[in-house]
């Protein structure tokens, strides 16, 4: 592998801060879904990269990264419910809007 | 860097080296469209290409199980149920006046470069303990075993998880029935 | 002498050749390797184009005599040209935009539908040793590439900004994502009894009784050929693009050159089908009980699946989305799955 793991790392941060900017300024709900999982594409990168470079023999942390993988698509499926749920109710999937237990 | 280029670089070397900054200056592109966009369909689309993007980086890593996983996983399930999300709350997305993002945009900004800078400044100068691969490398037999054996407890606890998750998404999106 | 072997014989013989003639040995390798993935991606872009061109015609021919006509006669011997004859046709065509369509996404959508369809071309079992790119993982890589296909759909559904297409790109993902899980469990037993998910290793695991011969082999291949019906929007499951009710789909908007792509990658996806369905089941290139091994049956039985296929077409009725639904999740997943356990159990007590 002639990419040092640097560069691997820098490109994993890069991604995660955009996903951490946009999780901290969108206001429709799907878009923090999404920074979200941008977030956790980043931490993936993180973790096979580590996998290879440091343990390539027993690729512990490609078996992180399928959990990762697991929760994040479990995430989504919860995530499409309570959004359709707060949509059928407020007309509106606007996280600044959606503030009812706020008082 | 600087003695990366001093030595002479096979072929394959050079394919590696200009596919990966190819790859990534895609996926950071891409990365930006979601945050950025107004149109949110649009921002699906670019969580798309970069989980493609990350899944040829998983093959530049070999880890073609996880590559192929990533596709799969991320571009035919997640990306294909946050488009579902969108096209249903289209009323509510839809239009190019609605405002996209909230009022913490400074802070944010601000937040977020903190966090670059400082880690920016430690990635490169870390000694990171890596070793230099001999022998087989990770393939999906080496994971399919360590699943079914030391990592048999977290694996059953993921499947009750994404159990539970499905079961809770239905109860959550049905209708009451009258 | 297989595929692999012939390209790292031509690529020593050119580097040394290099060598001696004084260039640097390892650039000619590369170039050398790259114009092999050239002339192999050309060959399969080839074989696609003519593969879909006979489809399109057999189509038309076999509809025809299904309903007591000839079908095309006109242009070539048995109409044989009457494809190429379209193909010309739509390449002439005015191009038209509607002008509310979401330009980039309506654009890009008629070429990432074929981008997977091509690519999985790359794993067509021709003969033993002789599979352009036989991966480890290859049936993996395989319905892996398959679902960025649901991803143009969606493009080509929401980019039309009309509401037919964007019903019918809904329905035909609904209906990919779903049929999609049955179709996977279907060949899990066929995995589980070879050991292994690349096309080359199946097929030999089948070289002396294929994976038909037997209960759970049946129940499978059933449960495949449905599935795969449904994924491709053949029909039995052509809600995605029922003429009475939503014009043509997500594909409504479009014409000339980005329609015919729509085309191509649909029959491209039904040699897809019937690739997998004879290379999982049917013994891929080998005939059974060890009678012999040709490229010829492999491209015969591609054939057979796909003429299954086309008498599917004429033969049901359309379902009704809830149908289609219903039957997917409530007949064909349990289904499926009991047949995987029943596989489990039959290998450990055997084991």
């Amino acid at each position: 592998m002639i990419v040092p793991l640097a560069h691997f790392l820098i490109l994993s941060l890069i991604i995660f801060c955009i996903g951490l900017y946009g999780a901290l300024t969108r206001r429709n709900a799907v878009g923090i879904l999404m920074s979200v999982e941008l977030m956790l594409n980043a931490a993936n990168i993180n973790l096979v990269a580590f996998s290879r470079f440091v343990s390539p023999q027993s690729g512990t942390g490609q078996i992180f990264a399928v959990f990762v993988m697991a929760l994040a698509a479990a995430s989504v499926a919860v995530g499409l419910a309570i959004v359709i749920c707060i949509y059928r109710n407020h007309r509106t999937i606007a996280a600044d809007k959606i503030d009812l237990m706020k008082w | 860097m600087t003695e990366l280029f001093n030595t002479a670089l096979t072929p394959w070397e050079w394919t590696q080296l200009i596919s990966f900054y190819g790859i990534a200056a895609l996926m950071i592109v891409a990365a930006l469209m979601v945050v950025t966009l107004r149109n949110i369909f649009h921002s699906a689309l670019g969580l798309a290409a970069v989980a493609l993007g990350a899944a040829a980086i998983y093959l530049m890593l070999d880890a073609e199980f996880l590559a192929f996983v990533q596709i799969l996983v991320y571009v035919g399930a997640v990306v294909t149920l946050i488009a579902f999300m969108v096209m249903l709350t289209q009323r509510a997305s839809h239009g190019k006046l609605v405002r996209q993002s909230n009022d913490q945009k400074t802070i944010s900004f601000i937040v977020v470069l903190s966090l670059f800078a400082l880690l920016i400044w430690k990635i490169p100068t870390t000694v990171w303990n890596t070793t230099v691969s001999t022998g087989n490398l990770a393939d999906a037999k080496t994971l399919g075993t360590a699943f079914l054996k030391e990592y048999i407890m977290p694996f059953e606890v993921i499947s009750i998880v994404l159990l539970v998750a499905l079961i809770g998404a239905i109860v959550l999106a049905r209708r009451e029935p009258k | 002498m297989s595929l692999l072997e012939l390209t790292d014989k031509l690529i020593q013989w050119v580097s040394e050749m290099a060598r001696t003639q004084g260039y640097s040995p390892e650039w000619a390798g590369f170039f050398t390797a790259i114009a092999i993935m050239l002339a192999v991606g050309g060959f399969v872009l080839g074989f696609i184009s003519v593969v879909a061109m006979l489809l399109i015609w057999m189509e038309r021919k076999v509809s025809g005599h299904m309903q007591s006509r000839i079908g095309p006669n006109r242009v070539g011997p048995f109409g044989l040209f009457q494809s190429i004859a379209d193909a010309v046709k739509l390449l002439l065509k005015e191009d038209i935009a509607p002008k509310m369509v979401d330009k980039p996404v309506w654009w890009l959508a008629p070429i990432i539908i074929v981008v997977p369809a091509v690519l999985s071309f790359l794993c067509f079992p021709f003969h033993k040793g002789w599979i352009p790119l036989d991966l480890n993982l290859g049936l993996l890589f395989i319905m892996a590439i398959g679902s960025v296909s649901v991803i143009a759909i969606f493009m080509a559904g929401y980019g039309s900004n009309n509401k037919y297409s964007l019903i019918g790109g809904m329905r035909t993902v609904a209906q990919i994502i779903s049929y999609e899980v049955p179709a996977i469990l279907a060949i899990v037993p066929v995995v589980m009894l070879a050991g292994s998910l690349s096309f080359g290793q199946i097929i030999e695991a089948q070289s002396f009784r294929w994976n038909l011969f037997s209960l759970w082999g049946i129940v499978s291949f059933i449960i495949y050929v449905i599935s795969g019906t449904a994924e491709i929007n053949r029909t039995p499951f052509d809600i995605p693009e029922a003429e009475s009710e939503l014009v043509a789909g997500y594909h409504t908007e479009y014409s000339g050159m980005k329609f015919a792509l729509f085309f191509v990658a649909e029959y491209t996806n039904m040699v897809i089908v019937s690739m997998i369905a004879s290379a999982v089941f049917l013994g891929g290139y080998y005939l059974p009980f060890g009678l012999g091994a040709s490229p010829v049956w492999m491209l015969l039985k591609v054939f057979a699946m796909i003429f299954l296929l086309m008498w599917f077409r004429w033969t049901f009725p359309r379902l009704r989305v809830d149908q289609m639904m219903i039957f997917g999740w409530k007949v064909l997943l349990p289904i499926s799955f009991a047949n995987i356990a029943w596989v489990g159990i039959w290998m450990a007590l055997k084991l």
